[in-house]
């Protein structure tokens, strides 16, 4: 593609929206500023209702922000409509147009613009190539596929070569291997393309697979832009340590340090979890322990309680109780290891640089 | 919280479309002048009116005529017994389609009934019933030996109004029934209730505020009703004839508007409760939709009285519209049968102007359906596509025409255009002339034709006109290339029905057309007061021919080449 991609800023954005049934304004989005560098794949997650949608719509123009600006590259965007917006999206129900056949489809955008017919003809061919959909120019919208059809709709979107590409949930009419082989797919065709990509979901597995960063959105609120590592391991608050993958929570006063790690006291026990500075003796912090992260055993770590023990195959999980706190586990690979039965009295083990004590 | 800055981006954004503005701008002219402003010249002649200055003279004028408080109670009366009728035979012809086992011929009898309020003309029923049922009647003189029965007057109006509008109300129930999930009245059964303990314990229930609704949108509708009350109405007048009269009998301009702006409050308090009260709840408890198909009832003590009522009830109706053909080729109506013969026909096309009347009809409503069919898709794609402030004008207005009968806009038409804007004598000479027939032609079908458009698009994921528009098309381009094109079905029965509607339409053109136009039905009305049925019903079959045939020639083409429906339904 000759064209260089764009990179998005929203600076303290927000958008207002009136609750139909009380009358009473609320905040969608409020006071979103982000930074989407260009060629980048910007993945914006949340639970429904966060405002991640609202968000993509307001970049591709269907809705006003009520504060803040929008700038795609150095230009501010937002008094421009969406026909006039350099950016493409592909929609969560793929949004063909049904009486049209795919060519055509694809061909939209670029019959818009005026594009002399052999030229159109040239870049179609390209793009649908390179959505492996060669072939198939000819077939109608309804012939297709979900798969296909969601192929043709990220083809309608490339070929007008936007600066920045937009995706709003656009595998989750798809069943569960579709969606992951089509993943991997977006993600080759935006690398291949270099092209600005924000996707929009509210699958953690699919934003962690797929990003370059990903912003997690709750209530309106941006709580946290990072890559998929930072977030997994270094997340702001509950909140997104709950979002992103499993987590447990110990919560309990500094009571001790011991060497590099801090000691907090878990309903009795004493846990040995991972110190930062600014952490003091006497107050409570909360520490994250992934499920993955710990085991259990007769000897080492804290006292606890098995009530549920239950075989998945590739692990087996376990909610054991360390004192009145619950804890999830998955050991994986069990089939060397000792099953322990819910009633159970054993151990809880892990190593204290994997527990991430939140820094609020 | 301040939404400023959205609202006025919105504002910016609808600015930078010149399409859009100037279509948004020439639909509120249209509907501000020619419904509003119509509507608005009413209640100030009223208010205004004899003397000058603001007072309730013209009213108290208007209530001290006899026959007009009598017209209102006239009016009132038969609205009530019309919609208790039609509601009932409505709901038992739906309930017979939908729940119990029919045979072939009585489901093609159903489907000819729900097909008759599209095409039918005005004046036919009344036409037949006075051939059938009259003093001359086919049925009551030359059968039944009854030399004195009068058709003429209440019944005469109730039986003919029931009979025209319990298809309406028929097709209403129809698809509120087919949303009744059969496996709510499965659980009745299960649980121990007869067939007739879940009918009135959970169908009839269910369906009840559908039922209030029917019975008013029949209740104004015939209130609205001029053709047949006129025909048949006898000495019993109604509002809609009392006001035709006050100003072709009467000349007098300002009590008549003071007259149809007391029949608009009253439509427009029903619309108002129809509307907002029970269109609102019947929906709202009949959400779900069907999972499975339902058992029909196969028990014989139900299904063949039920079925066999049903069946001869809509060969009756079916067989009143025949009639009306067949009395055309009388010689002499009610008196002489045979030979059949084409006088009638001769004389219409020799000596009335036919051929004139024929072509003034069908000029100015095939000027007309095309203007209507693009009014409603364009409305219906800004009130369901599109948002900007005055959607909400456009919405109401062009819901607010179903709710005015046709003789108070044709009043206000009048009193609205005859001086010129506010009697100003600015635009004076559109009165008098055909388009003004056509602009009421086509405010008369607008409510309907929106209608069915807001509900076509309603069936349209709204993303895909966001793509055509993402992709870079501007307003226009995403209408005539995305939106047109998959609502061409409901386009083209929009075109169509408003055709019909339009050279069938009568109450507002007759008080508006002047003699240099000769329109069909007008002529029917003519020919009736006078007593010349043979000739009305020779007119009424011209109609007929023209408005069936149109409708056959609109499914023809749909079949052929109409492709939405095929997309949708793969």
């Amino acid at each position: 593609m000759e064209k260089k991609s764009k990179g998005v800023r929203l600076e303290h954005i927000s958008k207002i929206y009136r609750d139909p049934k009380t009358k009473k304004d609320f905040y969608a989005v409020k006071d979103a500023s982000i930074t989407i560098d260009p060629g980048s794949f910007v993945t914006l997650l949340g639970p429904s209702g966060c405002g991640k949608t609202t968000t993509l719509r307001m970049i591709a123009g269907f809705e006003s922000p009520d504060e803040g600006n929008i700038y795609l590259g150095d230009e501010a965007i937002n008094e421009l409509t969406p026909n006039k917006r350099d950016t493409a999206m592909v929609f969560q129900s793929y949004a063909l147009l049904p009486h049209y056949n795919i060519y055509d489809n694809v061909a939209y955008g670029l019959k818009i613009r005026k594009l002399p017919k052999d030229v159109i003809h040239e870049r179609v061919m390209k793009i649908l190539d390179l959505v492996e959909l060669t072939g198939m120019e000819s077939r109608m919208t309804n012939q297709l596929s979900g798969g296909q059809q969601q192929r043709v709709a990220l083809a309608r979107a490339l070929v007008i070569e936007p600066s920045v590409l937009l995706f709003d949930e656009p595998l989750s009419n798809l069943d569960a291997k579709l969606r992951v082989q089509m993943r991997t797919e977006i993600r080759r065709i935006q690398q291949e393309v270099g092209i600005t990509a924000i996707y929009v979901t509210h699958d953690q597995s699919e934003a962690m697979a797929i990003s370059d960063k990903i912003i997690i959105m709750d209530k309106g609120v941006v709580a946290q832009m990072g890559t998929p590592y930072e977030i997994y391991y270094n997340p702001v608050n509950e909140f997104v340590a709950d979002f992103i993958g499993e987590a447990n929570f110990l919560r309990g006063p500094m009571v001790g340090t011991e060497g590099e790690f801090a000691i907090l006291d878990i309903d009795g026990h004493r846990c040995k979890v991972e110190k930062h500075d600014g952490m003091s003796e006497g107050s409570t912090y909360t520490a994250v322990l992934r499920p993955e992260a710990s085991s259990l055993s007769d000897t080492d770590g804290v006292p606890c309680k098995v009530i549920l023990s239950c075989f998945m195959g590739s692990y087996q999980n376990y909610h054991v109780m360390v004192g009145k706190t619950l804890v999830r586990l998955e050991e994986y690979n069990p089939k060397h290891k000792r099953i322990y039965k819910v009633g159970d009295e054993c151990r809880l083990n892990f190593d204290p640089v994997s527990v991430y004590v939140l820094r609020t | 919280m301040a939404r400023g800055q959205g609202a006025s981006l919105d504002k910016k954004k609808l600015m930078a479309d010149p399409v859009m503005v100037t279509t948004i701008v020439l639909l509120i002219t249209f509907l501000s002048l020619f419904i509003l402003y119509p509507l608005a010249i009413l209640l100030v002649d009223s208010f205004v009116g004899d003397g000058g200055g603001f007072s309730f003279s013209v009213f108290k004028r208007v209530f001290q005529i006899p026959t007009f408080t009598t017209a209102i109670t006239n009016t009132l009366k038969v609205g009530f017994v019309v919609g208790l009728i039609a509601t009932a035979v409505g709901l038992l012809f739906a309930y017979v389609e939908m729940y119990v086992r029919i045979n072939r011929f009585a489901s093609g009898l159903f489907k000819m009934v729900s097909m008759l309020p599209v095409v039918s003309p005005p004046f036919v029923l009344s036409l037949s019933m006075i051939m059938l049922f009259g003093k001359a009647g086919i049925i009551t003189r030359y059968l039944l030996k009854i030399y004195d029965n009068s058709v003429y007057g209440f019944w005469g109006i109730v039986i003919v109004q029931s009979l025209t509008f319990f298809p309406v109300c028929y097709m209403m129930f129809k698809g509120l029934l087919k949303n009744i999930d059969p496996s709510l009245e499965e659980a009745a059964r299960d649980m121990g209730a007869s067939r007739w303990k879940v009918f009135t314990s959970v169908t009839l229930p269910l369906l009840l505020p559908g039922i209030g609704n029917a019975f008013l949108v029949t209740f104004i509708e015939s209130i609205a009703d001029f053709a047949n009350p006129m025909i048949i109405g006898g000495n019993y007048d109604t509002l809609a004839t009392t006001i035709y009269l006050q100003i072709t009998g009467a000349y007098d301009k300002a009590g008549a508007a003071a007259m149809a702006v007391v029949l608009l409050c009253i439509t427009l308090a029903m619309f108002a409760v129809q509307k907002y009260v029970l269109e609102a709840k019947s929906t709202a408890t009949l959400t779900g939709k069907a999972s499975r198909a339902r058992m029909l009832i196969e028990d014989k003590g139900v299904r063949i009285p039920l079925s066999t009522l049903c069946t001869i009830g809509a060969a009756f109706v079916i067989l009143m519209y025949i009639c009306v053909p067949i009395g055309a080729l009388f010689p002499t109506w009610g008196f002489k049968f045979f030979p059949l013969t084409l006088k009638w026909f001769k004389l219409v096309f020799t000596r009335y102007h036919g051929l004139k009347a024929f072509k003034d009809s069908f000029v100015l409503s095939f000027i007309a359906a095309p203007i209507t069919a693009l009014l409603s898709m364009i409305i219906s794609y800004l009130v369901v596509k599109r948002k900007f402030r005055s959607k909400g004008f456009i919405e109401a207005v062009s819901m607010l025409a179903m709710a005015v009968p046709g003789t108070v806009l044709g009043v206000g038409y009048i009193r609205g255009f005859s001086g010129g804007l506010f009697h100003t004598g600015f635009m004076q000479g559109l009165y008098g002339t055909g388009a003004i027939l056509v602009i009421v032609f086509i405010v008369r079908s607008l409510p309907t034709g929106t209608r069915s458009g807001i509900a076509a698009l309603r069936q349209i994921d709204k993303s895909i006109e966001e793509s055509a528009y993402d992709m870079g098309a501007g307003s226009l381009k995403v209408f005539t290339s995305v939106t047109l094109p998959l609502i061409k079905d409901s386009f083209l029965s929009g075109l169509v029905t408003a055709f019909v509607r339009s050279i069938t339409a009568i109450s507002a053109i007759i008080l508006l057309v002047t003699p240099q136009f000769l329109l069909i039905t007008v002529q029917i009305n003519e020919f009736a007061e006078k007593g010349s049925y043979g000739l009305a019903c020779a007119f009424a079959t011209i109609l007929i021919i023209i408005t069936y045939g149109s409708v056959l020639l609109m499914n023809l083409f749909i079949k052929h080449f109409g492709t939405s429906r095929q997309i949708k339904e793969d």
